[in-house]
């Protein structure tokens, strides 16, 4: 299960590779960005027809997301069940922040995701959502009026962070790390990659907020 | 010193259980904790109450048989103490102190603070061993082993099976106890013969005693008295993978 | 004086073979009758006791096929007070070539019992040490290594070779773990019934063998009987008599006095070890003491001050005023003389009023010239985790205020006589490990008691067990036999008695003060006149106990206070048997040292004409002045010396 775990999020966050990547064009250039997006679109061609690609991907994270999300629940289950008086006095956090709060960080992740896939993927509750045009879209989305999703935008980045820099060099653990200096490199290696997601994701919004980009 | 104390008292098994409030005056600061529930307790039977059960033995840190959660952390607020090497100076006048069993499903609570803690050794049963049968053991020297090994080996030896990483683990898993046992017998020549199917048995062991899952939160070896650490997990995941990717 | 005891005939161990030391051993295995590994499913053992002695034997003789039922207070076997021991294990390997051999290791244990043990135990205990190594390693006990890869050796308790094996200082946990293993393995195997949290509370016989014992099961209260073919006691020591001891809490003797009171010798209870680097007691509260590595005398300095009542900090009392009192009386030996003398002369100076913190019961242990001949860092690699542990304790940094000792029981040499086959006067009850008083005679070297469990546990008692289970079978017995049903009764009673008194005072309050009474007068010195006085305190104190006691609760739950009241009012009764010994013994031997019989320089002075016997107890009934027997102990080997450490 703790397998299961670690191979998923490996996919997620190699996904979120790539969607920072894209995300972070939106800097070279609009026309760039909206290439992009359609790119997205053709990807596979001409090997694969018009959205296949992406709807592969689409599967892909899917799944992924769906196994991670049963094994954390089974994970939580066998918890509880561990656990069934809980401690009158709650015990105090003694060893990270990140480690205890995956849980809730990673719903928050989850409704984040639902709610940015409506907003930018199908427009549902994007005031005014335009097929193709994602430049647009983002840039109107970030507007220095709506700073509510703004900040929406940003703690769930943040939690992302979070979510990853625990979930990274737990991952690496759960994949059989081990040596002292390994554990020094899995620390680093976790807080790089978060870091720059991180920073990466929040470089758009911020950059669109404070009109660098728009 | 004065300490106002909340404790959990149940009185078998069945019953359900709750937090009782005594408070305590005059209290030595050289005392151990344990001791301070001691005089606790002598009072406690005059006055005609059932005195607080909480198990113990050595009071030297060794037995591994003493062990509650102190204000939410097992063992107290030092770190790498056990509950009775852990001394009333460490608080102070006025304080008010939460104390509870360590609480696992595998741990039921037989009354008040004591619990039973058999499913630990139930997983030494299912491989936390070397099969060596009295009298055929070859001269000590016939094999060396590397100072580094040896030395690493009784590190994760110092285990002293007492629970108290499963009693903080937010998973109620005994993961770092069964990664000590792990890397105490695979570091050394002798245990490699059984190294794979100990592994196994012994995870399996311990998801079937009703153990959590582990999920690296680390709080395990915070809490754990003999600082037995975290990269034995990773340790025991790297066995583990090998072993039951080689069956 | 007579009027405590009665002479009865003496005895002998007709078990041993005579001849040639060096074969004794062997030739006993040759000659055991074997039970057939066929049968030996059908055959039931109980082992009282899970420590090095009782969980060694459990493992390998459920590895050996019997149906073995095993029996421990604690929550797991794993945590018998044998995990406690730090130092190490001595074993005749002569790894280092410093000239050891079985032949010294067997000489020097001999002379360091003050000739009051038998020559064929212990040259069988140094010949076994050997293979006990070899087991644990194979086992994968973490013994200290050298960069070689080799294991590493040091000296130990005043020998002048090095044979002591350690795991850093946890030897006795590292060894047990071996054990625990090995049992928890024949557990699985369903070779092995374990028991935890049951304690042993009566023995049963059946028509004059052992067959059995009552148990009670500390979780429900359930009390239940266990039939065997045979029962071994490896119940460990009994010094938590003297409450205060560095045993663990639960250390008891019922075990060993419930077979002393159904017939089983008690021999030899006098001899108490008293180990002199012990952190002292810091008040009322005190439930236990802890032990501190010997070690610390190879540096550490002892002093008191020379004025009596002089309650200055240490740092204000100057040079001159400050009595190095063991390198003034011992200045060959100084600071490392042995144990017992040690204790001794830190008790005299504090009966003289110079003792140093809370009570006046503790003298100093200095650092300071050793820091600054060696400075601190190599102070600090040396014995950095003892000061750590004595800085946690008492709360005072010993790098900066001079540690502060006190000497505390630690062993007890006596225990239930048995014979080189290690069985009792009662046929089919064996007794390994400490509670039995065999290897060590009146003192105990430094490292030998866990060889002694390990040697007692994995090697002797299997050969010999299976001797008296060849010479069956036995008919079986039920739990419905009339002797087990009486045996159940007396305990049903037994508990209902304390539970009924409902007096005044805790269980721990007697407790207490028994210790008290224990370690003023058969503590490190002895007097006739103190003991005599003793016995009657003693007395008055149990009658007391009996009527006064206050235990609450059920019989039928956990009960701590009343296990705690069964032990006490066992120690009682021990209590009495030990002044006793001490008193009939008018020599100093050992652990035992007696007022009158010192040399003009105030040395131990032991009587070898007179005293050179094992004495063995005989429970003549309650209130019954017990009966002596004596068994003569010839020494064909290593003739007996007077020590000398001046
Ligand atoms: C602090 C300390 C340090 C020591 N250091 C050393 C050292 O460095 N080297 C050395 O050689 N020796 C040392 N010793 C001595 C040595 O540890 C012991 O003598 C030895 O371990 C005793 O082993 P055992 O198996 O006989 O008994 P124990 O280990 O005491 O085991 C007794 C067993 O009997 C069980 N039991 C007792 N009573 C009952 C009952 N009524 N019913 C059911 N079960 C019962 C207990 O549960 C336990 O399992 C030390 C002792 C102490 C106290
Ligand atoms: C409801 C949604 C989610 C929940 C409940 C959740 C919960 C968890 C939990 C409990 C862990 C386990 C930590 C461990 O095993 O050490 C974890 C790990 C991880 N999560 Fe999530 N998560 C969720 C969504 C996500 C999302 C959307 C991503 C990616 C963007 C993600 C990425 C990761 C990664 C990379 C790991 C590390 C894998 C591992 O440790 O084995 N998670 N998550
Ligand atoms: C603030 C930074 C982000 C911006 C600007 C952004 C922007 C976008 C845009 C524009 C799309 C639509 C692409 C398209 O339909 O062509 C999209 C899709 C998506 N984004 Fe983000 N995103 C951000 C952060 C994140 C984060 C942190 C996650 C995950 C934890 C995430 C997960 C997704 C997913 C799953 C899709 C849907 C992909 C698909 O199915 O088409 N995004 N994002
Ligand atoms: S790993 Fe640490 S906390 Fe867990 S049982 Fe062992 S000593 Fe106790
Ligand atoms: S706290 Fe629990 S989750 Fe794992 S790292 Fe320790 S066992
Ligand atoms: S009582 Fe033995 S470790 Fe605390």
């Amino acid at each position: 299960m703790k397998i299961i775990m670690a191979v998923s999020g490996a996919v997620l966050v190699l996904y979120l590779f790539a969607h920072m990547a894209g995300n972070l064009k939106i800097f070279v250039s609009a026309a760039d960005f909206d290439h992009y997006a359609h790119w997205l679109r053709e990807l596979g061609a001409p090997v694969l027809p018009h959205q296949w690609g992406l709807w592969i991907v689409r599967i892909g994270l899917t799944v992924a997301i769906i196994a991670h999300i049963v094994s954390a629940t089974l994970l939580t289950i066998r918890a509880r069940k561990a656990r069934p008086v809980k401690y009158a006095h709650r015990p105090k956090v003694q060893g990270s922040y990140a480690a205890r709060t995956m849980r809730w960080g990673g719903v928050i992740i989850l409704l984040f995701v639902i709610y940015h896939i409506l907003d930018l993927t199908t427009g549902t509750v994007h005031p005014d959502f335009a097929e193709g045009e994602v430049y647009n879209n983002v840039v109107a989305d970030f507007a220095p009026e709506r700073w509510y999703v703004t900040l929406f935008y940003v703690v769930s980045v943040i939690a992302v962070g979070f979510h990853l820099r625990h979930g990274i060099w737990s991952a690496l653990r759960t994949l059989g790390q081990q040596s002292a200096r390994g554990q020094r490199i899995a620390r680093a290696v976790a807080l790089a990659i978060s870091l720059v997601l991180t920073a990466g994701f929040l470089s758009v919004p911020f950059a669109v907020t404070t009109g660098l980009v728009g | 010193m004065n300490l106002k104390l909340r404790v959990w008292r149940q009185k078998g098994p069945e019953d359900k259980g709750r937090m009782v409030t005594y408070e305590v005056a005059d209290v030595s600061p050289d005392a151990s904790f344990l001791e301070m529930l001691d005089v606790l307790n002598e009072r406690l039977i005059l006055e005609g109450d059932d005195p607080i059960a909480f198990d113990h033995d050595c009071r030297e840190g060794i037995c591994g048989m003493c062990g509650m959660m102190i204000n939410g952390v097992a063992h107290g607020p030092e770190r790498a103490t056990t509950t009775c090497q852990l001394h009333m100076r460490h608080f102070k006048d006025g304080d008010s102190i939460d104390i509870e069993p360590w609480r696992a499903a595998p741990f039921p609570v037989i009354k008040d603070l004591v619990v039973n803690r058999g499913a630990l050794d139930s997983i030494i049963q299912a491989g936390g061993y070397i099969t060596a049968p009295t009298g055929t053991a070859p001269d000590a020297h016939a094999t060396p082993v590397p100072k580094a090994d040896a030395d690493a080996a009784f590190e994760a030896a110092t285990c002293i099976g007492c629970g108290a990483c499963v009693a903080a683990c937010p998973n109620g898993s005994s993961m770092l106890f069964t990664a000590a046992k792990v890397a105490h017998l695979g570091l050394m020549p002798q245990g490699q013969p059984e190294r794979s199917s100990r592994v196994i048995s012994m995870i399996e062991a311990q998801d079937e005693a009703g153990f959590g899952g582990c999920t690296n939160a680390g709080e395990c070896t915070t809490v754990c008295p003999k600082g037995i650490p975290l990269n034995l997990i990773g340790r025991l995941n790297a066995d583990y993978l090998k072993a039951v990717s080689g069956r | 004086m007579t009027e405590f005891w009665t002479q009865g005939e003496p005895i002998a161990d007709t078990a041993a073979p005579d001849g040639p030391v060096e074969t004794r051993w062997e030739r006993r295995q040759f000659t055991a009758k074997l039970v057939n590994p066929a049968n030996r499913r059908k055959l039931t053992v109980i082992v009282v006791g899970t420590g090095l002695a009782g969980g060694s034997a459990a493992a390998t003789l459920g590895e050996a096929g019997y149906h073995v039922k095993s029996y421990c207070y604690q929550d797991s076997p794993r945590r018998a007070h044998s995990i406690a021991a730090q130092g190490g294990i001595n074993a005749a390997k002569n790894y280092r070539n410093d000239g050891d051999s079985i032949y010294r290791l067997f000489y020097d244990t001999v002379k360091g019992g003050d000739f009051r043990a038998r020559e064929s135990n212990v040259y069988r205990l140094a010949q076994v040490s050997v293979n006990i190594i070899d087991q644990c390693v194979a086992q994968g006990v973490p013994f200290a290594r050298e960069y070689g890869g080799l294991l590493d050796n040091r000296s130990f308790g005043g020998t002048q070779v090095s044979r002591t094996f350690y795991a850093r200082g946890q030897t006795g946990q590292q060894l047990l773990l071996g054990a625990y293993q090995a049992l928890e393995r024949q557990i699985a195997a369903g070779n092995v019934e374990m028991h935890e949290r049951h304690e042993m509370l009566e023995l049963i016989i059946v028509d004059g063998k052992a067959r059995g014992i009552v148990v009670r099961d500390m979780v429900t209260g359930e009390i239940s009987t266990e039939v065997a073919d045979a029962v071994v006691l490896a119940s460990g020591g009994y010094g938590n008599v003297f409450f205060l001891s560095t045993n663990a809490k639960g250390c008891n003797v019922t075990a060993t006095w419930r077979a002393h009171r159904k017939g089983a010798y008690f021999a030899n209870p006098c001899y108490t070890q008293i180990h002199p680097t012990c952190i002292p007691e810091s008040g009322s509260h005190q439930s236990k003491l802890t032990l501190m590595s010997e070690s610390l005398r190879n540096d550490g300095r002892v002093w008191v001050p020379k004025k009596a009542g002089d309650h200055r900090e240490a740092a204000d009392i100057p040079e001159d005023e400050r009595d190095y009192y063991l390198e003034r009386i011992y200045p060959a030996f100084g600071n490392l003389v042995p144990r017992d003398i040690a204790s001794r002369a830190a008790k005299n100076v504090c009966d003289e009023g110079r003792g140093v913190g809370p009570g006046g019961l503790g003298v100093y242990l200095d650092f300071a010239d050793a820091i600054k001949r060696l400075g601190q860092p190599a102070v600090e690699a040396k014995y950095g985790n003892l000061f750590e542990m004595y800085a946690r304790i008492t709360g005072e940094d010993p790098y900066v205020t001079p540690m502060r000792i006190y000497p505390a029981v630690h062993y007890t040499m006596g225990g239930l006589w048995v014979d080189y086959d290690l069985q009792s006067n009662i046929p089919g009850l064996f007794v390994v490990g400490e509670a039995n008083f065999s290897d060590h005679g009146a003192n105990r070297l430094g490292a030998s008691a866990l060889m002694q469990g390990l040697a007692d546990g994995y090697f002797v008692l299997p050969n010999t067990l299976g001797n008296y289970l060849a010479s069956g079978p036995y008919p079986k017995v039920t739990v419905d036999h009339p002797a087990v049903v009486e045996a159940r009764r007396d305990v049903e009673e037994r508990i209902k008695k304390f539970l009924s008194i409902n007096g005044d005072r805790t269980v721990d309050s007697f407790h207490r003060e028994l210790g008290h009474i224990m370690w003023e007068y058969c503590g490190m010195e002895r007097t006739e006149e103190g003991l005599t006085k003793a016995i009657g305190l003693i007395r008055a104190l149990r009658e007391e106990f009996w009527t006064r006691v206050k235990v609450p609760g059920k019989g039928e739950e956990l009960n701590q206070n009343l296990e705690k009241a069964g032990r006490v009012a066992d120690f009682f009764e021990l209590g009495e048997l030990m002044c006793i010994d001490a008193l009939h013994r008018a020599e100093s031997c050992g652990g035992h040292f007696r007022a009158e019989s010192q040399t003009e320089d105030g040395e131990a002075l032991r009587h070898d004409d007179e005293f050179a016997y094992v004495a063995a107890w005989e429970h003549a009934g309650f209130g019954t002045a017990p009966t002596l027997h004596k068994e003569d102990l010839n020494f064909e080997y290593v003739h007996p010396t007077q020590r000398s450490y001046k």
